[in-house]
């Protein structure tokens, strides 16, 4: 899967961050989302998905 | 109170409708952690959207599918712009405050993401993350005090309203000495039932209060976001020292009652759930509580008035087309008792996956301290019920006062002992 996340629409709320850690971060001035891994590996498809779903802001997009 | 459940003739500008029903609606006070049940009937009827009267006479769309409130929650091209001649407010009160104090949760962006973001930074999960040895401090030395003290206690005043408090007022830098003042004026905000001044009053006096404090923070800079954010935004012209303030009162008070009366309310419920009070009880898995948690915020979804918005151009919701200019309101309360996003909706089941609730709202709104707040409920849940084993309620649950009036929900007291 690939993963593209919108900084422009991001609004900080976390979600994406608790749900896939290693995969999501976010800045330390405004806590803007990070993509910390654009490619991760199949085992966390399903922590992804989830952070998709969660983003208040729906700035994640998942392709696969 | 007014009869909620009367029916009352249509509102001209919707022929449609053969009558319609006043919102809020009233809970069954046998059942007081669920929904209405004139709002259920509606949400297991409608199809397509219906519209609601309010206090006001105004008759705004109602919107009680989860999948239509997320939707719409993040769509750009419904306002939250409080200002607006046609949107559906709370309150006569909260209809009086609307030019005055306004923060960023009732603006559009861009100049909503401008705002807020100059105040994201302290929620972000790893600053709040750094917060938790201090919160589990402040939660425990609440319950030394309740275990040194008499029974019965009153667990809002005694834990349930301090917890947040005192940790809002540690990150602000607000002394927590002053809390009889602000938490009056709070409640005075978010109350149904206050006159138009008192509520603008109660706002003024807030604002005033942190403007005071702020021009102390400039001259005297502390360790605090207060002081951080009177450097960099007031001292640099981003912000004037008013516009702080304003926004101040929101950091301030947006915590206290919503995630006192999660506390509280959480409390009154699991003890109403004995054998998943045990289990959170007894659990060393963090994962246990957190999952408690998400499960409690959708099960009881305290902001029980409805999210409030305007339709800023045509948009189509299940075949009815809500027009331009048109209210919404958003009821998430029976949003979270969806069976399509939530199966078997109305049991409180903390092994649920209830991380995808409507509780803090949904799109660029949502609510900007959850994860100060889950902390928070995770270290209240996770600690309270394991250090006092046997705690109870004091009284029945018929004798417990919950805030049926409050624009938030909860219980004004909650007697326990153990």
């Amino acid at each position: 899967m690939r993963v593209i996340v919108d900084q422009d629409k991001c609004v900080g709320s976390g979600q994406c961050v608790l749900a896939a850690p290693s995969v999501f971060d976010q800045r330390d001035e405004d806590g803007i989302v990070i993509l910390l891994d654009p490619e991760p590996p199949q085992e966390l498809d399903q922590d992804v998905r989830r952070s998709a779903m969660v983003c208040p802001a729906l700035a994640i997009q998942i392709t696969d | 109170m007014t009869d909620t459940s009367t029916q009352i003739d249509p509102d001209a500008t919707d022929p449609q409708a053969t009558a319609l029903t006043a919102y809020p609606m009233d809970r069954d006070a046998r059942c007081p952690f669920d929904p209405p049940p004139e709002l259920r009937r509606l949400r297991d009827q409608q199809e397509p959207p219906t519209r609601v009267r309010l206090w006001d006479g105004s008759n705004p769309w109602l919107i009680t599918g989860y999948t239509d409130q997320r939707a719409l929650l993040a769509d750009p091209r419904v306002s939250a712009d409080t200002e607006l001649d046609t949107y559906p407010h709370a309150t006569e009160a909260t209809r009086a405050r609307r030019h005055q104090a306004k923060t960023f949760i009732s603006m559009d962006d861009p100049e909503h993401a401008r705002l807020r973001r100059m105040v994201t930074a302290p929620f972000a999960i790893k600053r709040v993350e750094a917060m938790r040895p201090a919160i589990q401090r402040i939660v425990d030395d609440l319950i030394d005090g309740m275990l040194e003290g008499p029974r019965p206690v009153d667990l809002v005043q005694a834990f349930a309203l301090p917890v947040p408090s005192m940790v809002i007022c540690e990150l602000l830098g607000v002394p927590y000495s002053d809390h009889p003042f602000f938490q009056r004026n709070s409640r005075i905000l978010v109350s149904r039932d206050q006159t138009a001044e008192a509520s603008v009053e109660a706002q003024l006096a807030l604002v005033d209060y942190l403007d005071e404090l702020i021009g102390r923070k400039l001259a005297d800079p502390a360790d605090d976001l207060l002081s951080k954010l009177a450097l960099e935004q007031v001292a640099t012209g981003g912000l004037t020292q008013h516009e702080l303030a304003v926004t101040s009162v929101l950091l301030l008070i947006a915590g206290h009652e919503t995630t006192a009366n999660m506390i509280a309310l959480g409390t009154a419920a699991l003890l109403e759930h004995p054998e998943q009070l045990a289990e959170l009880r007894e659990t060393s898995d963090p994962s246990l509580v957190s999952g408690a948690v998400e499960e409690l915020l959708r099960y009881l979804n305290i902001v029980h008035s409805g999210r409030r918005r305007v339709a800023a151009e045509d948009i189509v919701v299940g075949g009815r087309t809500i027009r331009a200019g048109e209210g919404i309101i958003l009821a998430n309360d029976v949003g979270n008792r969806d069976q399509d996003a939530f199966p078997d909706p109305d049991r409180l089941d903390i092994h649920r996956e209830a991380r995808h609730h409507v509780a803090f709202g949904f799109g660029p709104h949502q609510c900007l301290g959850q994860p100060l707040a889950r902390v928070e409920l995770q270290v209240a849940y996770g600690t309270l019920y394991r250090r006092i084993p046997g705690l109870r309620l004091a009284v029945g649950l018929d004798q417990v006062p919950f805030k049926h009036d409050g624009l938030v929900y909860g219980v004004y007291e909650l007697p326990v002992t153990w």
